[in-house]
């Protein structure tokens, strides 16, 4: 007993090691900003290859231009505040890719840059950076576009030179100004495989489906937004169907074509701008989908979503409020 | 323990390590040439001369710089007083650090062998606090008659430490022993024993009420066990002292219990020592051993900028030196390599709500954070549920901006301690 105690006393090195000391926990489950971005890229990325197929080299111009940007911007604005460089974490990445997704492939080089301004400097960076927009900052820049040069969102002219297999024409403005019967030129089959007009990724039904139930499966976004934001299209659109077949699509239709799927997965899910509590998250996604037929429908507006999303990011804080009790208060 | 889940619908979930049924060895740690035992300090500027160095001291002798007052270390050694001098722990706390060095007599405080002929709350309180496991009796003493429930810990607060697991298994009889001298000096009678609920078997003499708890984290924690095991929830801003039940870890019941069987006061820590790879083992050495002699002992390197841990992995304390001793609650010393430690960041909160899933108290941790971090302290107590929080540190944990949001919390209940006594003594 005595040999070891003082063998062991002997090795003690008198040198102090210097230790770092922080706070609890020590462990982290290792999720990061970087790692939602990437895999939100990567869960897109069946749809856009679809795009970039159908499309081309003008499309994967448009990507590249859009990403690029997008993280040029980012950097401009690190600069020019004289904050820590964000650009790594694949966020303004991410908003780029996203914004290309949703344009027509054919959509001119000034209108990518200047849309990407828009999704990264208003957006995103006058609020505050990461975290602190209200409002998804592509449905915010895509809305400012529509507004400002709303003929370079006209589908039908922006992709006119495309000899495609499959009907040239956009699903949605072709129900909103020839009545449902155009419905049935496009199978449901042919919706879901991409073969219609829209975005550059935002058409390709099976490969968003994909990689929405990917992030919803990782938890990278929350499934309760999009399912009810898809239950709220998909029962608003039965109803109009019901009282008018004539008029208004049937409900399946509407969930394939426009923005549905990439507005249900990837722009309301977006984190800073949605709730985060069950019940709000069921009434923001729900309150998303009715906005939505309700503006494809009624509304002066072909497709719905980009509006629709706004303004359920706007009634987002207020929603939240709904929350549950914490342990142990007294009310 | 801690899995990285692929899936994410759920929240990740950690789970308490359930040690095997054949026990593992416990290793003895001899005791090292000098200890250092940490006496709490009173007044921080000035340090009475009761106790001096080069007094001479033996096993078990009670030291206490204060005549008129109950702060008192138990030496677990014989030698004489090396040094004395302040030390300031976290949070502000100021003691005295007591170092003693060793020498080979090896003799007896016979004090308090003399007096347990007759065990009594008194006696217990004057000789136990210190003892191995920290038996909370000065928190007891003070409640004056208001516990009605000693719960008494077989399972670990944290995960991947044992401590408490591996004695409640191991020393039953010690604990049964202890139990019912706690039922006879105090006027508690509901004595609850926790443990994991898989190993709930086995204790039906024990002398108290045995509960099986999920093995889930954070499912040990005292708000936890409240709720679950006694049924009562912690009102937020409570203590659960002040809700009539007091948290006694199992060792401090052992201590207790093998006091008046040997007639020494117990001075061999258990300690779970987890190494950098995850592996762990149950030590035993003395109260004031510094952790540099454990690591030597038990073969780990330590290189520059690691970080040594008292505590587990969830809510343990870093240490910034390794002549750190272990203390009488130390339950784990826990070495994290600096590749695999967690490290913050100045990212801002991106709202993404994987707090507010895992949080066990329902808190709206994103909004919390958001006043916390601009010092709204009051905001974020009377409208974020700032008190309901206990502290359990997962919300840091699962953060993928990797906001100390742990830290924060303990911060704005410490700040707003600090105000409200600042006040009170200027009111």
């Amino acid at each position: 007993m005595l040999e070891k105690r003082d063998m062991l006393e002997q090795q003690i090195p008198l040198k102090q090691q210097k230790l770092i000391v922080s706070h609890a926990p020590f462990f982290h489950s290792g999720r990061s900003i970087t790692e939602r971005s990437y895999h939100a890229m990567l869960a897109a990325l069946p749809a856009l290859l679809m795009g970039l197929y159908h499309y081309g080299m003008p499309a994967v111009g448009v990507v590249c231009l859009s990403v690029s940007t997008a993280i040029i911007w980012e950097l401009v604005i690190n600069l020019v505040t004289k904050r820590t460089i964000t650009i790594g974490d694949g966020n303004a990445a991410w908003l780029g890719l996203l914004f290309a997704m949703l344009v027509p492939a054919t959509m001119p080089w000034w209108a990518v840059a200047t849309g990407t301004f828009i999704v990264i400097v208003i957006g995103k960076q006058i609020f505050g950076g990461i975290g602190s927009n209200a409002f998804h900052p592509v449905a915010l820049a895509l809305a400012m576009m529509m507004l400002s040069w709303g003929s370079l969102f006209d589908f039908d002219a922006a992709l006119l030179n495309y000899d495609l297999e499959f009907a040239t024409i956009y699903p949605l403005a072709a129900t909103k100004y020839f009545g449902a019967v155009s419905a049935d030129s496009f199978s449901l089959t042919d919706l879901l495989m991409g073969r219609q007009l829209g975005g550059t990724g935002a058409t390709f039904g099976l490969g968003l489906l994909i990689g929405g139930i990917y992030l919803m499966l990782r938890g990278f976004i929350r499934w309760e937004i999009s399912l009810t934001f898809l239950a709220g299209v998909y029962l608003t659109a039965s109803v109009f169907n019901l009282f008018n077949p004539a008029q208004f699509a049937p409900p399946a239709f509407h969930l394939l074509t426009g923005y549905t799927l990439i507005g249900a997965f990837f722009l309301a899910t977006e984190d800073s701008s949605s709730p985060v509590n069950f019940v709000p998250m069921l009434i923001y996604g729900a309150a998303g989908g009715i906005m939505t037929v309700l503006i494809r429908n009624i509304g002066a507006w072909v497709d719905g979503v980009i509006l629709a999303i706004l303004v359920i990011n706007l009634i987002s804080p207020l929603l939240d409020k709904i929350r549950p009790q914490a342990l142990g208060k007294v009310e | 323990m801690i899995k990285k889940a692929f899936l994410g619908l759920s929240p990740s979930q950690i789970h308490y390590e359930i040690l095997p049924v054949h026990l593992p060895e416990t290793e003895k740690i001899p005791a090292p040439k000098s200890i250092t035992l940490y006496h709490p300090l009173i007044d921080p500027y000035n340090i009475p001369s009761t106790l001096g160095i080069g007094d001479s001291v033996k096993i078990g002798q009670k030291l206490t710089l204060y005549t008129d007052e109950r702060q008192y270390v138990i030496s677990p050694i014989s030698g004489r007083i090396s040094s004395i001098s302040p030390y300031t722990g976290d949070f502000g706390k100021n003691f005295v650090a007591i170092t003693i060095a060793r020498d080979d007599s090896e003799a007896f405080d016979e004090t308090f062998r003399e007096t347990i002929q007759t065990p009594s709350f008194e006696l217990l309180r004057d000789y136990l606090v210190g003892a191995p496991g920290a038996p909370p009796l000065e928190t007891l003493a003070k409640s004056n008659g208001n516990i009605k429930t000693i719960v008494i810990r077989g399972l670990d607060p944290d995960p991947m430490v044992a401590t408490s697991q591996y004695i409640a298994q191991s020393r039953m009889m010690d604990l049964e022993k202890g139990i019912h001298i706690i039922k006879a000096v105090t006027d508690v009678q509901d004595i609850v024993l926790f443990t994991a609920g898989e190993t709930v078997q086995g204790y039906g003499h024990i002398g108290a009420r045995v509960a099986g708890v999920k093995t889930q984290y954070p499912a040990a924690l005292p708000p936890m066990v409240m709720k679950d095991v006694l049924g009562q929830v912690l009102l937020a801003g409570q203590t659960c002292e002040e809700q009539g039940v007091c948290f006694f870890s199992a060792e401090a019941v052992i201590s207790i219990g093998s006091a008046f069987e040997s007639g020494q006061i117990p001075t061999a820590k258990t300690v779970t020592f987890i190494k950098k790879d995850g592996s762990r083992k149950i030590v035993e050495t003395c109260i004031g051993t510094p952790i540099r002699y454990i690591l030597e002992a038990c073969g780990e390197t330590v290189n520059e900028f690691d970080r040594i841990i008292l505590g587990g992995p969830m809510t343990g304390s870093a240490i910034y030196a390794l002549d750190h001793p272990v203390g009488p609650d130390t339950d784990a010393v826990m070495v994290v390599d600096r590749d695999k430690a967690a490290y913050a960041s100045d990212y801002p909160c991106i709202n993404c709500g994987e707090c507010i899933r895992i949080c066990p108290a329902k808190i709206q941790v994103n909004m919390l954070v958001r006043f916390l971090e601009a010092n709204q302290y009051e905001e974020a107590a009377d409208s974020y549920d700032l008190y309901s929080c206990i502290e359990c540190g997962l919300c840091s944990y699962v953060c993928v901006s990797k906001i100390p949001i742990f830290q924060y919390i303990k911060l704005a209940k410490y700040e707003l301690e600090r105000a409200k006594t600042s006040e009170a003594a200027n009111a």
